[in-house]
């Protein structure tokens, strides 16, 4: 039997699909089609009003997509919609996601007035040679005055994003891109290493030769730069990309308070083509394209494309992999008390097959990765989620 | 009985026969247009899928000949690949005539010399029919001659056909009807009937196609099968094929078709055995069939640790319609128990693994496929071996032995340097060539048989640009100095992974199986070694090298679906391995350590 979860406070997802330009490793769902924000921002409302609140609010999150390209005014009317139909508590977390070279100094005051308390920059790097390669519209001075411009907005809450392992980067790059970004002292920070998604313009010149991605040896080297120095620059690491402040002074807690719900299968709703809920075991996904999703609403539908509701296998599988994924683990009651099993003797055969390579944190409370198990973590969950076809079972 | 002919269609491989078969249905109408498809008799996916046929089949057409009368035509489709050639010699036996096709651009080939040998061997009637001549390439008089000069048949007997377009299958239902005889046999003499091949079906149990000799047989008559007078049967259908099963009152001598009679143990049916009425016997039984010669022997193991019960009654199973399968129990350390299997040819292995997985929904492993060996060990005691696992210690050897085969090789004589090259190079004594027509050459090559069973037709094909086609024989036994390869996985032997090779190819065939089996064993997250060695000796090497970085670098809510999915992917892919000690080995990697190429 499923037993529910303390917390039902529930996310809401905006996905906004328009960027300026597509950058070249990107495989989110987005349209340069500018033109149709308008028409766009009133399907939203539309959907947003054709659901309901099964729980109270307390994150808010505009993704996409580059948020920043909308008018702040439509920002503001979702903003406002969604707490008039939504239980959307007074304190809750409300992130926008913004680009430099989309963001100009006036609209900052406008998100702060309208309740957006958390900025995510997209800055990705400080080096303009590899801003160019990654296809990104911005330059490093937009990025650092984005920045500037946002403190003295008075944002209080700021996460950087940054994209490292890079073709030829060098390993001072990407220390250089770091020590510039704590220099800033946001209160987040998350580093992803660069993925060649398939069908995705960087995917293409890998094929044809023109770019060469570092290899996997390069990468893990940078992989581990990148959570030392964080983590020994005041930061600690809560997920394989994302770190956040540690802010002893006042005791708050800067992690994504809405990122941390996709990890703990805590409810979401998700507003937008190709944006994914998941309610009471129940993950459902939007239309992925403009098109589908706005003739859906148009015909008085629930723009939803498809949707499963989880076995306990499948729950399994992901309890797995998304608690791995955090700095924290996997919560060993939680996981008995859902699964109904005993988890160090269940994997007891999986720890035995791994320990030389000491991987795992383990306490009778946590199971953890190491740095060196984070790097091959997606090799160590496909051997615990199958565990059956393991030796002497 | 005057208005039957049963004949079979021969050829070589892809001369048309499934072709000209479809269009005797069509013109017979026993199906509709609308449930026709193209090759209607390669029911099997694996047939339909890899463009040959490899289960004889056979299908009763009505047929209103010129002369005003109605005739019943038992016709029987044959696989024309060497490793169905007991399909072709069951179906022989089964019929009054035959129709040798021969392709007009191809001509004469060497299965189309087999198949007529095994055809006369049958005393059958012959038609030679050349079928596409719509081909361009199409060299009618060429092919006359070669029916004339290679065939020793009459040219002028010879239809003309395009299956594919449909010219001339008319005359080939009349050349049937005129020129091959009917049965002979005696409808009221007690029943004698011969099994010539059976399936198994879910619903009704084991289907027997059967050809009556004398006497009649119909619904509930208590039968009994020659091999064995205690058990008796009550038959509950007969019928004919005609593409379904049609039931009959009854049928009698001379008839082709099936029949069902609770036969609930699947062993009790055996291809070649004499059915007849359990009251009223025949007196003698027929004489059955010759047992299939297996040339190449691999053990098969279920992937799934409890999977040996499933397999057993899977290989019962298709038995019944595979008369050429032969198993006895085995067992491996790596893989546990299992089952040798003898098999007519590399072919025919892959066709049973995927039978048994599709039909059976079992996961297989396959070991290295090995030829017979012969050996005399110190004590003088002989012993014949094919399972690299029950090869002695060598030191107690005095001598082995290993099969040798005669190939006929047929192909134009530009090739003739590639060719001798080739059998030169797979330890082959060049015995004998000759000139068919003009510039055609017969090549006669001795050749080790585990020198062709793997990739040698392959290999002969690319070097002749498909122009030369190949037969072969077993011959004999010579001396051969052989060694065991073993293949270490981490320092562990993997006894399901060694194979018995000739002293001269060890090196290379080690090497060879280290760097096939590197690129089949997936990176796994810690190094794998693997070696080959003989006896204590390590011949070869090679390293998987373990992952350094295997981590997404974003998850959110759109992702994590998919990400779940691509776990249950592996997961299933891992259906497909086994866990050999603490590496994952995919099925495939059993037998890839015996592809050559490279070499
Ligand atoms: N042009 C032309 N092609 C033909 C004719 N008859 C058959 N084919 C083609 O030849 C190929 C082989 O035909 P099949 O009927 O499968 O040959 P088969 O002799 O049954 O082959 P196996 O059963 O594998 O021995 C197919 O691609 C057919 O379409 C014909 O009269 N003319
Ligand atoms: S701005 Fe973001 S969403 Fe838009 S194309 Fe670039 S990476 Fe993708
Ligand atoms: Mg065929």
């Amino acid at each position: 039997m499923e037993k529910t979860i303390a917390s039902p406070a529930a996310g809401i997802y905006i996905h906004i699909p328009f960027c300026v330009k597509k950058c070249l490793y990107c495989d989110f769902y987005s349209e340069t089609a500018l033109s149709r924000r308008s028409e766009f921002v009133s399907h939203l409302i539309e959907e947003l009003s054709l659901r309901q609140s099964e729980y109270p609010v307390d994150t808010l999150y505009f993704g996409g997509g580059t948020p920043s390209v909308m008018d702040p005014d439509s920002i503001g009317t979702v903003v406002d919609t969604i707490r008039r139909l939504y239980r959307l508590s007074p304190d809750a977390e409300i992130t926008l996601e913004v680009n430099p070279g989309t963001l100009d100094r006036t609209a900052l005051d406008r998100y702060l007035a309208m309740g957006v308390n958390r900025l995510n920059i997209g800055v990705q790097s400080f080096n303009d040679k590899h801003l160019t390669l990654l296809g990104r519209v911005h330059t490093a001075d937009a990025a650092c005055r984005a920045i500037a411009d946002a403190r003295d907005a008075g944002f209080k809450n700021i996460g950087l994003d940054f994209i490292y392992a890079l073709p030829g980067q060098s390993v001072q790059a990407v220390l250089d891109d770091l020590q510039r970004a704590v220099a800033f002292s946001p209160e987040h920070l998350s580093c992803y290493m660069l993925t060649v998604e398939p069908g995705t313009p960087l995917e293409h010149g890998v094929k044809s030769g023109d770019f060469t991605p570092l290899d996997e040896e390069q990468t893990a080297d940078h992989f581990r730069l990148v959570s030392q120095f964080i983590n020994t620059n005041g930061y600690a690491q809560y997920e394989i990309s994302n770190f956040s402040r540690i802010s002893r002074a006042n005791g708050v807690d800067y992690r994504s308070k809405h990122n941390l719900k996709y990890w703990n299968h805590y409810p979401y709703r998700g507003f937008g083509p190709s944006a994914h809920s998941f309610i009471d075991n129940r993950r459902s996904w939007n239309h992925q394209t403009l098109d589908a999703y706005e003739s859906s609403i148009d015909g008085g539908l629930l723009p939803v494309a498809g949707e499963e509701v989880l076995t306990r296998e499948q729950q399994f599988t992901e309890f797995i992999y998304l608690g791995l994924r955090q700095t924290d683990g996997i919560d060993v009651q939680e996981f008995e008390r859902r699964f109904d099993v005993s988890f160090y003797q269940w994997f007891q055969p999986v720890f035995e097959q791994l320990r030389p390579k000491d991987l795992f944190r383990n306490s009778s409370e946590r199971c953890a990765l190491t740095l060196e198990g984070q790097l091959i973590m997606d090799g160590i969950c496909r051997i615990m989620v199958d565990r059956n076809l393991q030796p002497n079972l | 009985m005057k208005n039957i002919r049963n004949f079979s269609i021969i050829a070589h491989i892809d001369h048309g026969k499934s072709t000209l078969s479809d269009r005797l249905i069509q013109l017979t109408h026993i199906v509709s247009d609308r449930e026709f498809q193209d090759q209607i008799l390669d029911n099997m996916d694996i047939e339909r899928e890899r463009g040959i046929t490899i289960k004889s089949q056979t299908v009763c057409l009505p047929y209103t000949a010129v002369d005003g009368k109605q005739y019943f035509l038992n016709l029987i489709d044959t696989p024309g690949h060497v490793d169905f050639s007991y399909e072709v010699s069951r179906a022989l036996a089964s019929c009054e005539g035959a129709l040798l096709l021969i392709d007009a651009s191809q001509g004469v080939e060497a299965q189309t010399l087999a198949n007529l040998y095994l055809a006369l061997e049958h005393d059958l009637e012959i038609i030679p029919v050349i079928n596409k001549i719509d081909l361009p390439s199409a060299d009618i008089e060429r092919v006359k001659k070669q029916i004339e000069d290679d065939l020793g048949l009459d040219p002028e007997t010879a239809i003309m056909v395009s299956a594919k377009e449909g010219t001339g299958v008319e005359d080939i239902l009349e050349g049937v009807v005129r020129n091959l005889p009917p049965p002979s046999g005696d409808a009221d003499a007690p029943l004698k009937s011969l099994i010539f091949d059976s399936h198994y079906d879910a619903f009704r149990g084991t289907i027997v196609h059967f050809r009556v000799i004398d006497g009649t047989i119909k619904a509930g008559d208590r039968i009994r099968f020659m091999s064995n007078s205690t058990k008796s049967y009550k038959v509950e259908e007969v019928g004919i094929f005609q593409i379904v099963r049609v039931p009959q009152k009854t049928l009698s001598a001379g008839q082709v078709g099936y029949m069902i009679a609770g036969i609930k143990t699947v062993s009790d049916t055996r291809c070649g055995d004499t059915i007849t009425l359990d009251k009223t016997p025949c007196v003698k039984s027929m004489p059955g069939f010759k047992e299939a010669k297996p040339v190449v022997f691999s053990s098969i193991y279920p992937v799934a640790s409890d999977g040996y019960p499933e397999l057993v009654t899977a290989l019962e199973k298709l038995k019944l319609n595979d008369a050429s399968l032969i198993y006895e129990k085995d067992t491996s350390v790596a893989l546990g128990f299992g089952f040798r299997c003898g098999f007519l040819g590399l072919l025919h292995l892959e066709v049973v693994q995927e039978r048994l997985e599709r039909e059976y929904d079992l996961s297989l492993i396959l070991t290295a496929p090995s030829v017979q060996y012969q050996l005399t060990l110190n004590d003088g005691t002989e012993l014949v071996v094919d399972n690299p696992a029950l090869y002695p210690d060598p030191t107690l050897i005095d001598s082995a032995k290993e099969p040798y085969i005669k190939a006929t090789i047929i192909v134009p004589d530009r090739y003739m340097g590639a060719v001798m090259k080739l059998c030169l190079d797979r330890r082959g004594i060049n015995k004998n060539y000759q000139y068919l027509t003009n510039d055609r050459l017969e090549m006669i090559f001795e050749l080790p048989l585990s020198e062709v069973i793997f990739d040698f037709y392959d290999k002969l094909k690319s070097v002749t640009q498909g122009y030369g086609s190949f037969d072969y024989d077993l011959i004999d036994y010579r001396p051969s100095r052989l060694v065991k390869l073993d293949i270490l996985i981490n320092g562990e032997r993997v006894d399901a992974l060694s194979q018995l090779v000739h002293e001269e190819r060890a090196v290379s065939r080690g090497r060879t199986a280290c760097e096939k089996l590197k690129d089949e064993i997936p990176r796994q997250m810690f190094k794998i070694a693997i070696q080959g060695a003989i006896g204590g000796k390590i011949i070869s090497r090679s390293t998987v090298s373990p992952f350094r970085k295997d981590v997404t670098a974003k998850c959110y809510g759109g992702d994590i679906t998919r990400k779940r999915k691509l776990l249950e992917k592996q997961r299933k892919g891992k259906r497909r391995m086994k866990m050999v000690g603490k590496v994952m080995i995919p099925q495939s990697a059993f037998l890839s350590v015996l592809k050559t190429d490279g070499e």
